[in-house]
């Protein structure tokens, strides 16, 4: 029994026995609060990222004395949000994260967006002010149910003590199946406080919920017959594989049917950059590969993909010529974007496996799609336009995407990395290399800076054997790293590279091209005529880190060598870059993929033969031949 | 192609299930022209009807986002043809005696009710489909109106299926 003080918890079984004991369906009587307790450990939930305050105090006081749940005290609810985000995205587990009422809410809100527009599975559990109290503005109130209703995928205001069980039980299942996202839970101080009886499992009524899993095997058919006949076919894929784990079947679909794939940014991983028939990521910061790869296609296989404008450009002209089979496990996603010939409701890695025996029986049966040409035609664009980078002549100093080279190639892919936003987040989705599903952590959808360090320490808490990498811009670390105060305390030691260009660079890219070089309101002073405001070292060395700095190229190997060889508190490496550098290929927003350009004013060049074969090959798709 | 459609909801009877649905409307950029909510046979089932105006393609969007609401049991499209679609105005008319004879006129021909009289005005009582209702208040118009108030349009399939026994049964 814990040394507590409070009046609950002092005379009652821990948390964990009570768990055990009503397995059996015994109830027991307990407080509101310890239901919620009792309810988590009984859900799997092991690690819950946080703050308390008025209204959730109630339950910290049983979390205290639970031997199954572990509560991490975040420094900003931002924080904890995020780091409920990481720990999801790694795993595919239920990330958990708390906070009181008003303020404490509020502050999630951003991470809840995220999640929402990511498909993250998490859980987020709100105090409430007493229920006698909601609607009079009393202190620290906020209609957080109202706030977060448009960007969760549900959620509850619970009044009485007897549905916390129930309610939890729900959120946990409502997050995880179907297509994830977030939940919040909110909770009145009263419910907390109230007596009421424990049971488990409670019984689950959600006679409105039921996410299709088991795909239309006429649609199945019908994309296999799309698959064999069509000559330039892409597999266009998205961060659905990665939530549905299918990275495996997707493999072997994908050579099974030899097909080349793309991997959009929040799939990277779900196919390995190694690979011979990997084309790299599509869309705005895409290979030339991939996004021309796409634009001349006649069959885009899209799976767990949503057509973002990111990804299409300019959805008008976005792959002209190719016939769409779409799979999603979310059917509002199928023909949301672009109108999908075949469309597949349901799981990716189930999708997939009736794929992979469809089209195998079509084999057997003599149909056998040739896409030997068009492979080869892919695979040469691909190594004529590599993603690479040519620093300016005036650029001596160290190259942004040099150090993400450098870091892929020393931390290797069985680290995560995990990218706040902006141009270090499209270097690291180009220049490390993917080679397995939830390698790679980003804020693709809400595009939020500050994601990056929290969801570090969410990754590494769900995976602490893991190397895990942060890499982060100088104006997205300044968001959120007082984590790193939260991983010194607990023991969870993350690595941060911070890319810092001294701007904030993707703006200042997009000042440069669009803006007349008018550099407004993009300025960090974080490094740039020697003005460290703040000094990234010494910050990293205040909250007890590591703090490295690293300006030379001929630094960089020994940098990382010697943050891989730190494991007793987080690092944090200060690498002083190029501030002009840009990420390049780049499509401007709203214009067609056809504009696709390698570098300023550079479009790359086809060769006239190889262009002009294409193009009659598209023509003879508008004769019907 | 622009249109009205009548959309009939079912949903759980829960606190905060009107408030998801109408924002969801908002947050597509659907203008809801009608909105009316009640109990249905079953009181742990509401029954919404939305009358939207709104392209088809947009409506198909629109109406599997709501099927993702979890307090969402069933949503359909009410065929025109096919369906019984009332709603019930009530309007203060000004009518003194040397007008009143018109008025009820206009009453009668809709098969409307005088539910309050006074001096210089009436209140009347009509139900219909809304281009009965629009109509109708088209020929008062001309003698004043003062007072106008409108429920939501509610709406039926025709024939004996039951909406909510086919939600109950695939529930
Ligand atoms: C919370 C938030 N505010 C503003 C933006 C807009 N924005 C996108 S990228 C960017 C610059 C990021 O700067 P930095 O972290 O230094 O990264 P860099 O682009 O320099 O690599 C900004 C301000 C955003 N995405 N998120």
């Amino acid at each position: 029994m814990s040394e507590s003080t409070a009046t609950h918890g002092r005379t009652s079984p821990s948390p964990a026995t009570v768990a055990q004991y009503t397995q059996g369906q015994v109830a027991a009587q307990v407080t509101g609060a310890k239901s919620l307790i009792l309810s988590l450990e009984a859900v799997g939930c092991e690690h819950v990222f946080g703050i308390p305050g008025g209204a959730i105090l109630p339950a910290y006081d049983p979390l205290m004395d639970s031997t199954k749940v572990r509560h991490i005290l975040c420094r900003h609810e931002q924080g904890a949000g995020h780091a409920a985000e990481g720990y999801a995205a790694a795993t595919g587990r239920v990330g958990v994260c708390m906070a009181t009422s008003g303020p404490g809410a509020t502050n999630l809100v951003t991470a809840i967006a995220d999640a929402h527009m990511d498909s993250v599975p998490i859980v987020a559990i709100t105090g409430q002010v007493n229920s006698a109290s909601i609607g009079s503005d009393a202190f620290q109130e906020a209609d957080i149910r109202g706030i977060t209703m448009p960007i969760t995928k549900h959620n509850y205001l619970v009044t009485d003590a007897a549905e916390i069980p129930r309610v939890i039980a729900e959120a946990f299942h409502i997050a995880s199946t179907g297509r994830p996202g977030p939940v919040l839970v909110d909770i009145s101080k009263d419910a907390l406080q109230a007596t009421t009886t424990f049971a488990w499992p409670p019984r689950i009524d959600l006679p409105g919920y039921r996410p299709v899993t088991k795909p239309h095997q006429k649609q199945i058919r019908e994309a296999a017959r799309l698959i064999t006949a069509a000559e330039r076919p892409v597999l266009y894929v998205g961060g659905g594989v990665i939530r549905a784990g299918a990275a495996q079947e997707l493999r072997r679909f994908a050579e099974l049917c030899n097909i080349p794939v793309v991997t959009t940014l929040m799939a990277r991983g779900a196919f390995p950059d190694s690979h011979a028939l990997h084309l790299g990521m599509p869309g705005m910061h895409g290979s030339v590969a991939a996004v021309t790869a796409l634009q001349r296609s006649d069959l885009l296989i899209t799976i767990g993909a949503r057509f973002d404008d990111r990804v299409t450009g300019q959805l008008s002209s976005f792959a002209p010529h190719a016939k769409v089979i779409h799979a999603d496990i979310d059917p509002a996603e199928i023909g949301k974007n672009r109108i999908a010939d075949v469309p597949i409701v349901g799981d990716a890695k189930g999708i997939l496996a009736d794929l992979i025996e469809t089209v195998t029986a079509e084999h057997e049966a003599g149909a056998v799609g040739d896409h030997t040409s068009w492979v080869a035609a892919t695979t040469q664009m691909r190594e004529t336009y590599p993603v690479g980078y040519t620093p300016h002549a005036e650029q001596t100093g160290l190259m942004p995407q040099y150090v993400l080279e450098r870091l892929s190639a020393i931390a290797g892919p069985e680290a995560t990395y995990v990218a706040g936003v902006g141009q270090h987040q499209m270097w690291a989705a180009q220049f490390i290399d993917y080679e397995r599903p939830n390698q790679w952590l980003n804020s693709g959808g809400a595009g939020t800076m500050g994601y990056a360090v929290p969801a570090a320490m969410g990754a590494k808490v769900a995976e602490p054997e893991r190397t895990v990498w942060a890499i982060d811009g100088d104006g997205c670390f300044q968001m959120t790293n007082q984590e790193l105060a939260t991983c010194v305390i607990n023991d969870i030691p993350i690595k941060v590279a911070i890319i810092n260009n001294s701007t904030l660079g993707m703006v200042r890219q997009w000042q440069t091209l669009f803006y007349n070089e008018r550099y407004s309101n993009t300025d960090l002073h974080t490094s740039a005529g020697g003005s460290r405001v703040p000094d990234f070292v010494k910050l990293a060395d205040a909250y007890g880190c590591l703090g490295l700095r690293c300006e030379r190229p001929e630094d960089v190997d020994a940098v990382i060598a010697q943050a891989m060889a730190t494991n007793d508190r987080p690092v944090v490496i200060d690498f002083v870059v190029e501030r002009d550098a840009m990420v390049w290929p780049m499509v401007p927003a709203g214009v067609s993929n056809d504009d696709i350009q390698i570098a300023k004013d550079t479009a790359p060049q086809w060769d006239r033969e190889e262009s002009e074969a294409v193009e009659q090959d598209t023509d003879a798709d508008h004769d019907g031949e | 192609m622009t249109d009205v459609h009548t959309l009939s909801v079912l949903v759980e009877n829960k606190p905060g299930v009107l408030a998801r649905i109408s924002a969801l409307f908002s947050r597509r950029g659907f203008n809801i022209t009608s909105l009316a909510v009640g109990e249905t046979e079953h009181p742990e089932i509401s029954r919404m009807t939305v009358v939207v105006g709104a392209a088809d393609f947009p409506l198909e969007q629109v109406t599997k986002q709501l099927n993702k609401l979890v307090e969402v049991l069933k949503v359909v499209e009410l065929d025109p043809l096919h369906s019984v679609r009332r709603q019930i105005v009530l309007v203060k008319v000004k009518a003194d005696q040397a007008t009143r004879g018109q008025v009820l006129e206009v009453v009668q021909l809709f098969d409307a009710k005088v539910v309050d009289v006074a001096t210089d005005a009436l209140v009347i009582e009509a139900t219909g489909d809304s281009s009965k209702m629009e109509a109708m208040l088209e020929l008062l118009e001309p003698h004043g109106i003062r007072e106008l108030v409108q429920s939501g349009v509610v709406a039926l399939g025709r024939g004996s299926r039951s909406l909510t026994d086919r939600a109950l049964r695939s529930a």
